[in-house]
């Protein structure tokens, strides 16, 4: 049935469909929504069975997380932003442990300067962490893909971190078709975990390793994640059998066949972009959209079998590797190794700037001219930059930065330089 | 006289154990569970792996067998779990060094969770694990009252990592990074984070101290601490030979010295509430007890530094005024 829901509400409510039995979680935006209806649901009595923590930090909630799933308890959490780098430690441990958590990050910017918007900074900081992460395109996947996600942790025995974008997606209302219960219990059978604590059976867990097996450990989460991309497409399948909704997978291919052209992305900007191919198509214009709906493990045979040979490809994505500049088209690069084929990076809508159809246009049309560069920055405000760099050069202490940029476009008033001498 | 008489008297029932009455013999007991089992890799006259091991068999015992450990990484962690061997026969889950509190809370939810809250959990740490880089974690795991017996193991500094300074750390005494040099030598003058009165402050139903040189008392308390359910905290006296500068066989000495002189003050809390204490028989100055340890020795020599021992016997004879440690003229009738 469909209804008109929150993207946060949606989520609280397909989280709940696959019975969770420990929730811990600690509030930060734009998660909050998600946890705010959890808590509720296990108060009043619809979550039954499911014990809600509210712990003292984001470190506490990853922490109770691991404990509860060792315990052989259905564990779920939800974080964003700082809140993700809080809890990093923890993060690394649970996939260590192989326990198959499931947490919701809602994206977000990570500071400083604070920014409370949208941007994959905070999942991608842990794209190494051993984590399974799956982007959600919008709503109805991102409701889907936590369905599956528990499924998919509980097979593989791995975390799994569904990401969705902050805002636009947590706080947009969209309409969605949430399965029924028994649709979700014939998908999601109990958790059956591979090791747990239990007195009948006593196990020591997390263990001391040194040199002699930690890189077959290591080889062993790896290998883990290898076969998770046979396990991905499965699921969703076998959820698009129950549901028949077709969601997640490893690669969406959006008009990719005939296109000269193909934009690599993941996340809600995805519509926007087929949107404007879309546009471009009907002027005749060969150009597709690749969506990557998992980020980890990295579909890297499915990109090379989409894109194929001779292609332009552009990499847009909302994150930025300080001092080299792609996350994703890094791994892109690896995948599409030996092919001909031409690849740039465009960084774009970070910290919540929209990324609008106009901007993504240009964007394709100068790809399509061959003019974009390596690496560039989607409508980056360059006097602005320059104003700033000027700035410092004339004078050591030129003043914060974020409130000289503000003070330029006229956001802020005040003396024109925060260090100014008159 | 008979020379068993001679432990008993200075109150001690570590070795006195063989003068228990029957039925509080805990030695070599055909049932004793040995949670903590034999061929761990902890030095000689370790006061942790003594203090784990009489804690955790008395909270088997409590919880009928069905007891699940956390651990915070330290001594008990490295020594206990060397990979691929475990000295264990418990379930233990080790995670990290600073969310031992988080995670035990996360098992006992696990627990309610699947209808089994017969499966009772306690945490362990180190000092440095509980008054330091776990100190949120076990305030958050205090304030919501978790069903968890958290157990700190304080050996007044970090010895996993070499012998550095934690919170936990008294005045005067040296680590590795409060060294004795300089115009202050060893740890400048505080007064060590006082866990055992931070956790009463949590008004937590019961709060306890306990020490290697009265096993019978630490187990008592376990004991008592798992006959009830919410957050509950003992703090345990365990001496690190090692750490501290002292002769292995000196363990249960300097431990007892730390209680008998009033630096180390045993007592039990609920709810906020100082419900016992155990009484000091003779004060013992605290020469005797800094006296044993090289972490104190620049106290002493041919210029003793008779200013830091004063302040350090105030320290104790503060602890036997606010806990009322000396037996009242009525109890010496």
């Amino acid at each position: 049935m469909l209804q008109q829901l929150e993207g946060s509400q949606a989520i609280a409510r397909a989280v709940a469909l696959a019975r969770p039995q420990v929730i811990s979680a600690y509030p930060i935006s734009p998660q909050t929504h998600i946890v705010e209806t959890l808590s509720r649901m296990v108060k009043d009595g619809h979550l039954q069975g499911c014990e809600y923590l509210n712990v003292e930090s984001e470190f506490a909630a990853m922490s109770a997380s691991i404990g509860a799933s060792a315990a052989g308890a259905r564990s779920y959490t939800a974080t964003a932003s700082q809140g993700l780098l809080f809890m990093v430690e923890a993060v690394y441990n649970a996939s260590g442990l192989g326990l198959p958590i499931v947490m919701t990050v809602a994206n977000r910017a990570i500071g400083a300067p604070i920014n409370i918007w949208n941007d994959h900074s905070d999942a991608m900081s842990q794209r190494d962490s051993g984590w399974i992460q799956l982007y959600a395109e919008d709503n109805q996947e991102a409701l889907d893909l936590h369905i599956q996600a528990f499924r998919l942790a509980e097979e593989v025995s791995l975390p799994v971190m569904v990401c969705m974008d902050g805002f636009i997606l947590t706080h947009a209302f969209e309409e969605v078709a949430l399965p029924t219960q028994e649709q979700v219990d014939e998908f999601l059978p109990p958790f059956d975990p591979q090791q747990v604590l239990d007195p009948a059976e006593p196990v020591s867990i997390g263990a001391m390793v040194g040199p002699e097996a930690f890189t077959e450990v290591r080889y062993l989460a790896h290998a883990k994640q290898m076969q998770a991309l046979d396990t991905i497409p499965r699921i969703s399948e076998e959820y698009a059998r129950i549901t028949g909704r077709h969601s997640g997978g490893l690669v969406d291919e959006y008009l990719t066949d005939d296109a000269d052209t193909i934009i690599i992305a993941l996340g809600s900007v995805l519509g926007t972009l087929k949107d404007v191919v879309e546009g471009l198509r009907a002027q005749g214009q060969p150009v597709g959209v690749l969506g990557l709906k998992s980020f980890r493990p990295f579909p890297s045979q499915a990109v090379r079998d989409a894109i194929g040979s001779g292609k332009r490809v552009v990499v847009l994505e909302k994150a930025l590797a300080v001092g080299i500049g792609g996350i994703v088209s890094e791994n892109v690069h690896t995948a599409l190794a030996g092919l001909p084929g031409t690849t740039s990076t465009v960084i774009a809508g970070l910290g919540g700037r929209p990324i609008t159809q106009d901007s993504l246009r240009d964007m394709i049309t100068a790809a399509r001219n061959d003019e974009l560069p390596q690496l560039s920055f989607l409508d980056l405000k360059v006097e602005l930059v320059e104003r700033e760099l000027e700035r410092a050069r004339e004078q050591r202490r030129s003043g914060p930065t974020p409130e000289n940029l503000l003070r330029d476009i006229g956001q802020v008033s005040g003396p024109e330089a925060f260090g100014a001498t008159p | 006289m008979n020379d068993r008489l001679k432990f008993y008297q200075v109150g001690s029932f570590a070795v006195g154990n063989r003068l228990a009455e029957e039925g509080q013999k805990v030695q070599s007991r055909p049932d004793r569970t040995n949670a903590l089992n034999s061929g761990h890799r902890a030095c000689q006259g370790c006061g942790e792996a003594l203090g784990a091991r009489y804690a955790v068999d008395a909270a088997v015992a409590a919880a009928d067998g069905k007891l699940v450990a956390v651990n915070a990484t330290g001594c008990l962690e490295v020594f206990s779990t060397p990979y691929p061997e475990t000295s264990w026969r418990i379930p233990w889950l080790h995670s990290v060094f600073g969310n031992a509190p988080a995670v035990a809370a996360g098992v006992a939810a696990a627990m309610r969770a699947k209808g089994t809250p017969e499966v009772r959990v306690i945490g362990q740490a180190g000092d440095g694990g509980t008054v330091d880089i776990g100190f949120g974690t076990l305030s958050g795991m205090f304030e919501r009252n978790d069903d968890v017996l958290f157990i700190c193991y304080d050996n007044e500094a970090y010895m996993n990592t070499g012998v550095q300074r934690s919170g936990a750390t008294p005045p005067a005494a040296r680590t590795m990074t409060t060294q004795a040099v300089g115009p202050h030598p060893g740890q400048p003058f505080g007064q060590g984070k006082d866990m055992p009165r931070i956790a009463m402050a949590h008004d937590i139903p019961y709060v306890a101290t306990a020490s290697v040189s009265d096993l019978h008392d630490l187990e008592h308390k376990v004991t008592k601490a798992m006959s009830m359910h919410g957050a509950r905290y003992l703090h345990v006296f365990v001496p690190c030979p090692l750490g501290w500068g002292a002769a292995s066989k000196d363990t249960i000495r300097i431990a007892r010295l730390a209680v008998q002189s009033g630096l180390f003050p045993l007592f039990e809390a609920e709810h906020g509430h100082i419900t016992s204490v155990t009484k000091i028989r003779k004060q013992a100055p605290v020469e005797e007890y800094l006296k044993l340890q090289r972490r104190y020795s620049h106290l002493f020599g041919e210029h003793p530094d008779t200013e830091t021992i004063e302040h350090i016997q105030r320290i104790a004879n503060g602890n036997i005024e606010r806990y009322e440690l000396l037996p009242d003229a009525e109890d010496d009738r």
